[in-house]
């Protein structure tokens, strides 16, 4: 092979590439308008996605969740110095008569209860700090402590056909649908305190559910019931599109 | 301009299991990037709340509108979650093909590839007047396909360590936390647009017969030789 022959064909291909060049410019620039502009999948694929959510939620809920196993807890000096705090009413929720306030657990239970703030102090009490996961992608460590919700279930004794809890709020309807292995979780509480104080309007007064195995959207504030079913139920961001499990 | 010297020899080059994973990963990771990119968004930082932050230099920023995918942060996140599956799928499969029919060999990156390597970058670098003699691929080629396979894996499982940090806490730890997982995970992903970007210049400027092999099977170019 002589250089003669190595420049000519040199000069062919940077030819050849100016033009090869445009193409490719031309392709991937309509590539990425058809992939992606803020595109959500569109009334096509939308229903396709949620179809593949709900096979992640399985996956989540059947394959890599473990009744047993505890989310890693952290020592009080570990706090972090802020924990945003969300609700979906114009001002946040507080009752009018707190003294009022009872905790309903209903549905598909052999004990129907109705339980005040102080029944549920003179229940079993646990208290932990643990890292908050929201589904934005911040993470903050705060101490909780309540009722763990496998007392409520020993008390209450679902049926066996119930599969499901909805927990509802006085937060402009907010709910929440669970799962009923979550929910028995160790760590799954109803909190009425928060970092070794009552629970702050702000993080759900009077009470809150509390788990470090969900993410925040899955913790309802300002319970007022949980209602044992045997379909799955809606909440307020699931119904929207976001993960039904939330499970981390 | 016609090319009047001697004819090249038209050799096959890429199985089909190699081209249909190498475009259908190229689809599914521009799909999970610009769904990432809309995530990001949501908490476009990485730290605890009240930080302190890791260093970077994207700290609030908002990426243009074309590059995100999925609307908002549900859209995206579903998007991401599915697109995860056809994702491992692809390099699982990719993988596989390699380990069965011993194309490994042609690819990864070993110690003997230093002294080659070197070679090539002073070629690139215009300190070598003469491309180095190689096969199949070049061991800068086969540097950059180790990695890129290395780094796919680092963010399948940096992505699940974010994903489960309670289930799969052990994997978490393991990247440092889970801002340290998301900061790795958001990292990778420059990789891979560097890694692209280089992919795609050097298909053109110095192979890129080897564009027309990567869509049919067929070469016909500088390098026809294999290992």
């Amino acid at each position: 092979m002589t250089e003669g022959r190595m420049l000519r064909r040199h000069d062919a291909r940077l030819h050849v590439d100016r033009r090869a060049f445009l193409r490719l410019g031309l392709a991937s620039g309509a590539a990425s308008l058809v992939a992606a502009c803020g595109w959500d999948g569109g009334n096509a694929i939308r229903p396709q996605l949620l179809d593949i959510s709900r096979v992640n939620d399985w996956v989540g809920e059947k394959i890599l969740f473990s009744p047993t196993r505890l989310a890693r807890t952290y020592s009080s000096a570990e706090r972090s110095a802020a924990l945003p705090s969300y609700f979906i009413s114009n001002m946040m929720p507080m009752l009018d008569d707190p003294a009022a306030w009872r905790l309903r657990v209903d549905g598909l239970v052999a004990q129907p209860l109705d339980l005040s703030l102080d029944d549920l102090l003179r229940m079993p009490r646990v208290s932990y700090t643990v890292k908050h996961h929201c589904v934005e992608g911040w993470s903050a460590i705060a101490s909780w402590h309540g009722v763990p919700l496998s007392a409520i279930v020993e008390r209450c004794r679902p049926q066996p056909t119930a599969r499901y809890i909805s927990f509802a709020s006085f937060d402009a309807g907010y709910t929440n649908g669970w799962d009923l292995a979550s929910a028995l979780h160790p760590q799954t509480i109803l909190a009425y305190g928060m970092n070794d104080n009552p629970l702050p309007p702000a993080h759900g007064a009077p009470l809150r559910l509390y788990s470090p195995t969900k993410l925040g959207y899955k913790l309802t504030k300002y319970l007022v019931s949980m209602t044992f079913t045997d379909t799955r139920p809606g909440g307020y961001w699931e119904d929207q599109g976001y993960p039904w499990f939330g499970g981390i | 301009m016609t090319e009047n010297d001697t004819p090249l020899p038209l050799v096959r080059r890429h199985h089909w299991i190699v081209r249909v994973t190498h475009w259908g990963t190229a689809v599914v990771l521009a799909g999970m990037i610009a769904s990432g990119l809309q995530i990001y968004e949501a908490y476009a930082r990485f730290g605890g709340r009240g930080g302190p932050f890791l260093p970077s230099p994207f700290d609030g920023t908002q990426f243009p509108h074309w590059s995100r995918l999925g609307g908002w942060l549900a859209g995206a996140l579903n998007w991401h979650f599915a697109l995860m599956w056809p994702l491992v799928a692809f390099g699982l499969l990719y993988l596989g093909f390699l380990v069965r029919s011993g194309e490994w060999r042609s690819l990864l990156f070993r110690p003997r590839d230093v002294r080659g390597a070197v070679a090539m970058a002073k070629y690139y670098l215009h300190l070598r007047r003469e491309h180095p003699p190689q096969g199949k691929h070049n061991p800068l080629q086969k540097l950059a396909y180790t990695s890129v396979v290395v780094f796919g894996m680092l963010a399948v499982l940096t992505g699940l360590a974010i994903y489960k940090p309670t289930q799969l806490s052990w994997l978490t730890a393991l990247f440092g936390g889970f801002q340290a997982a998301r900061y790795w995970h958001f990292w990778i992903v420059w990789i891979f647009v560097g890694f692209t970007i280089t992919h795609v210049i050097l298909v053109f400027a110095v192979d890129p017969a080897s564009l027309r092999a990567m869509l049919t099977g067929w070469y016909r170019g500088r390098f026809p030789s294999h290992d």
